[in-house]
Formats: C-alpha cells, structure tokens, sequence
C-alpha cells in the first residue's frame, strides 16, 4: 500500500507531474475552455486577439449555412458506408484467422500494413488507382464489362472512392481488435457445440456472435468516432478541394474551410464545438452501454 | 476429412485474395515509381516496368526538397517522442506511486480531457502557438506533443503492477525516488515503453492537420505536408508522385516489419487509433 498523503508527498508529486501537466494545461485543457468561448465570439479580431462581440449568432449562421448541412450529411453518409462495411469484412476475416490456420500471422501482417502507413500518401496513391483512363479500378471493371468512371471528378463516386480507400486503410486495425476479442473466447463452448454436432454457421451464429457483441459494439463506436473526424483522406484524395461540387466536405474539412482558408475563427470554433457535440454523445454511449456489456461475457 | 480439407484451402483461397487486395495499392505504388513515362500511361497496364528508373526518386527530389522533409519529419518524430517519453515516465510514476493532496481529481480531469477530438483543440492551439511566436517553427511541430494523457494512462497501469515493497527494499537501501524509477521501474516498463514510443513514432511521422497549418515555409515541412504540395508541384508525373509517396511510406512499413510484435500487441491491448 502507498504511504499516506503529506504537504510532502504532495510537492513531490506534482514535481513528477509538472512537465507533462504544464504541456497538457497549455495544449490540452485551455485550448478546451478556450475552444468553447470561441464558438461564442461573433466578431473577432485574431490579430490583435481583440474579441469585440460574443453572441449565439454563430450557432444560428451555421446552421443556415447550405455547406455545414451538406459537411453534416456528407460526414453522416461517410460513418454509414464505411462502418458497417468495414466491421462485417473485418470480423469476417478475423474469424478466418482464427481459425489455427498456418500462415495466419503473416496474413495479419499484410491485412494490417495500411494502418502504419501516411494517410496523405495512401491518398496520393489512391487517387492514381481511381485514375479515370489510367486507373487500376476502371482498367479492373472493364474486364466486367463497366464503363470507365470518373471516380474523382463525379459528384456521384466522390464519397464512395473515399468510402473504399478508408475501408482499406483501417481494416487492418479492427481485424486486430476482433481477433483479440476472439481468443477471448473459451474452446470449450465450441468444443461442447461441435458434440453437440453443430454446425460451423451454428457455431458461429450461436456461440461466436453473441459472445463477440461486446468488440463489435466496442470497434462500432470507435470506428464511428473515427468516421466523424475524417479529413487528411479527403484532403489528399482530391487534391486540396473538398470534392467536385463540395461532394465529399466533411465537418472536419468545414473546420478547415472557415479557420484556414476563411479566417472565421469563431464559425469553425462553433463547427468544432458541434464535433464534440456528436462525438461526446457517441463516448457517453460507449460508457453507459459498454458497462452494461461487460458483464455479459 | 475431406470436408476439412476442403473448407481449409476455402479458407486460405479467401485469405489469399484478401491479402492481394490489401497489397495491391503497395505493390502498383512501387511499380509505377520505377516506370517511364510512357509505360505509367500505357493501357493495359504494365505490372514490372521494363527498365527500371530509379532516377525517379531523384528526380522528384529534386523538383520537391524532400531530402529536406525527411530531415524535418525525423527530428520532429525523435524529439516529440522522447519528450512524450519523458513527460510520461515521471508522470506516470506520481500516478502509481506516489499519493498526494489533489490526486484524484488532476486524474479525473485529464481522464474527461481524453473524450474531447483533438480537431477541437486545433484553432485554440493555433492560437496560442502565433501568440507564443512559434508559428513556422520546431517548437510549434514538436513542442505542443511531448505530452499524451493516453500515454500517461497506459503507463500508470503498467506501473501498478511493480510491488510497492520493491520501492520501500529501494528506500531502505538508500536509493533515492529518481534513482529508483530511473534504474528499476523503467527497465522493467521496457515493453510498454516500446509500445507507446512506436505508437508514437508512427502517429508523428504521419500527422497531417497540425504541421499544414503551422507551418509555411518549405524550409519547415514535414513529409506528408510536403507530399500534399508536391501534387500541385509535380503536375500529373505519376512516376514522380509514387516515388515520393514511397518515400513516406516505406520507413514506417519497415519500421513495422521489424518491431510488428510490439505494434500489433500494443493496438490489441490499447485498441487506439494513430
């Protein structure tokens, strides 16, 4: 056991503490409060650091901007077409994996070689496969018959092009987390089912699913928080624009759009504060649900 | 058996297939790096150029300074993960083994800080980074880095599991608090250490957002920033945009052939995203 708290112990410990605490005050917990009052500033002089008004009218412009409403739908349709896409195929082939197959760590290698590497540069290298006449996809679906499509440059395939590079890219670490929550899983039960003469899709359906539903929900959740952050793919992928025709502006590149490139400091505070917003609702779900799920297993 | 058999080379053929996908973007990346110009055009596409141009690398450095990226990318990589690092180990050592007045709620507080998406912090930080006047400067790419809560977290729980007593055998024998984190709960946090150094180390090597905007001159981009510019500077030379994307890449999928154990274990055990 520690020995009792003292004036002592306590300067000591907050000696141990100083450089990190200092680091995190300065970058992580002011910026926070700071972040907050920035989406109330309705008129800011940022080089002087001058705030002349504060008001709720940023919350009002926002959304009344078209383009936050379509970051808003556009980041949405993102988190739907890559999570539930991405968690069947990777759960998917973690439990081939898992399967005391030979050859299985080397697979696990290969599946998650995209998740060490740059997103900006995988983009670039994406971006070349989705090529409208020398691509690899078109040249690839032209053995099935499919006209070349203008991946990058149609409004139409701008989100589903992004949608398959992220699957892609993150893949390898869900299979890692499901494989991890497999051998969790004790042989005895399928050991008792194969007795019980049932079959593989039993098995699994039957001991697998129910007994994963805890990682499922758990890589669901982080895989949807990751989703809403989304911005160095679309960055890279279509070459600094958000997309033909705004179709792949998400909330995170709207951030960037009115800080960056607008210098609206206090519209892209209030789009940052509406990020938290979504993500903070989907934490508390992690954490009131997640807890009642652990039991389960 | 049979059956077995037969749904095992199922299983492998699937695996197989998988794996081709997943290698592909890698595989085509390196192959057109190495092409003619007129061979990254060519329909159908050629898998293993005729001639191999490794002028292309050089070529590319020098219509972009990448030479100069690299540079940049490394001593940001190695300063802001010795930093963390540092501030870590200490940190995590007040945590697991010392107890004083307010240490309960500074956990909580950095522990509620963690929910919030650092995209949040960035026009703040922005902020205070051109009031510090470190606007296009080392100190704004490393300094802002050198601590993570995540990091804190990990090691506090890896220390936990040092016995208490083996400090007090410490004290008794005359070693001093720093000595003794320094010489014994530190080479016994080796793993963990490596864990979230390598994590780390490829979280800073590919961060994006932050250097864009912190930095304007070319003297001070790192590579991925630089890559992003290259696409408008190099025009549509695929060769010379896959030489250099290669040249982002490859260090860090070498860095994870080689250490893979520690990377893979670290994700299973922490389930982070870099």
């Amino acid at each position: 056991m520690l020995e009792k708290p003292t004036w002592k112990s306590t300067l000591k410990g907050f000696l141990y503490l100083l450089p990190a605490l200092l680091i995190l005050i300065i970058f992580n917990i002011y910026p926070i409060i700071r972040s907050f009052l920035m989406s109330f500033y309705t008129d800011y002089d940022y080089f002087n650091d001058i705030v002349h008004e504060y008001g709720f009218d940023n919350f009002i412009a926002i959304f009344q901007d078209p383009n936050f409403i379509t970051a808003l739908k556009n980041t949405g349709i993102f988190v739907l077409g890559v999570v539930p896409i991405s968690i069947f195929l990777s759960m998917g082939i973690a439990v081939l994996l898992n399967n005391k197959i030979k050859l299985a760590g080397f697979f696990r290698t290969i599946y998650f070689l995209p998740f060490v590497t740059s997103v900006v540069a995988v983009s670039i290298v994406w971006s070349w496969i989705y090529h409208s006449d020398y691509g690899l996809l078109n040249y690839f679906l032209g053995w099935f018959g499919i006209d070349p499509i203008a991946w990058l440059n149609d409004p139409n395939y701008a989100m589903p092009a992004l949608i398959i590079m992220s699957i892609w890219k993150g893949l390898g670490f869900n299979i890692i987390i499901f494989l991890a929550g497999l051998q969790n899983i004790g042989e005895q039960y399928y050991l008792a089912a194969k007795v019980d003469g049932a079959s593989a899709w039993k098995r699994f359906t039957n001991i697998t699913l129910p007994l994963l539903s805890p990682t499922i929900f758990f890589v669901s959740i982080i895989s949807i928080i990751n989703g809403f952050k989304v911005f160095d793919e679309v960055f890279a992928l279509f070459n600094g624009r958000p997309g033909p025709a705004n179709s792949a502006l998400t909330v995170v590149y709207y951030i960037y759009q009115k800080f960056y490139e607008e210098w609206q400091f206090g519209l892209a505070s209030t789009a940052a504060f509406v990020l938290f917003i979504i993500i903070f609702i989907f934490t508390i779900i992690q954490l009131v649900i997640g807890r009642r799920f652990v039991h389960y297993n | 058996m049979v059956k077995d058999a037969l749904s095992k080379g199922i299983i492998y053929l699937l695996l197989a297939f998988g794996a081709i996908l997943m290698l592909l973007p890698f595989v085509w990346m390196i192959s057109t790096s190495l092409k003619s110009p007129s061979e990254v055009m060519a329909m159908p596409p050629v898998w293993i150029p005729s001639e191999w141009q490794w002028e292309n690398y050089q070529t590319a450095s020098e219509v972009a300074p990448f030479g100069r990226y690299f540079i940049n990318s490394i001593i940001v990589t190695i300063l802001s993960t010795i930093g963390e690092l540092l501030t870590t180990i200490l940190a995590a050592y007040a945590f697991s083994k010392i107890n004083f007045y307010g240490k309960g709620i500074v956990f909580a507080v950095l522990l509620g800080t963690m929910m919030v998406p650092g995209e949040v912090l960035l026009i703040p930080n922005f902020v205070t980074v051109s009031n510090l006047g470190w606007l296009d400067s080392y100190e704004a790419l490393i300094i802002p880095w050198i601590a993570s809560i995540f990091s804190i977290f990990l090691l506090r729980q890896y220390f936990f599991s040092v016995p208490t007593e083996l400090s007090y055998a410490a004290k008794v024998d005359g070693c001093s608090d720093f000595k003794f984190l320094w010489y014994v709960m530190v080479p016994l946090a080796k793993p963990a250490l490596i864990t979230i150094g390598l994590l780390k180390v490829i979280g800073s090597w590919n961060a994006f957002l932050w250097p864009l905007i912190v930095t304007n001159s070319q003297e001070l981009r790192t590579l991925p920033v630089g890559l992003s510019a290259f696409t408008t500077e190099a025009g549509i030379k695929y060769e010379l945009l896959m030489a250099a994307s290669t040249m982002v890449i490859l260090p860090m999928l070498i860095l994870f052939f080689i250490m893979q154990k520690y990377i893979i274990s670290g994700v299973a055990r922490t389930g982070i995203k870099g």
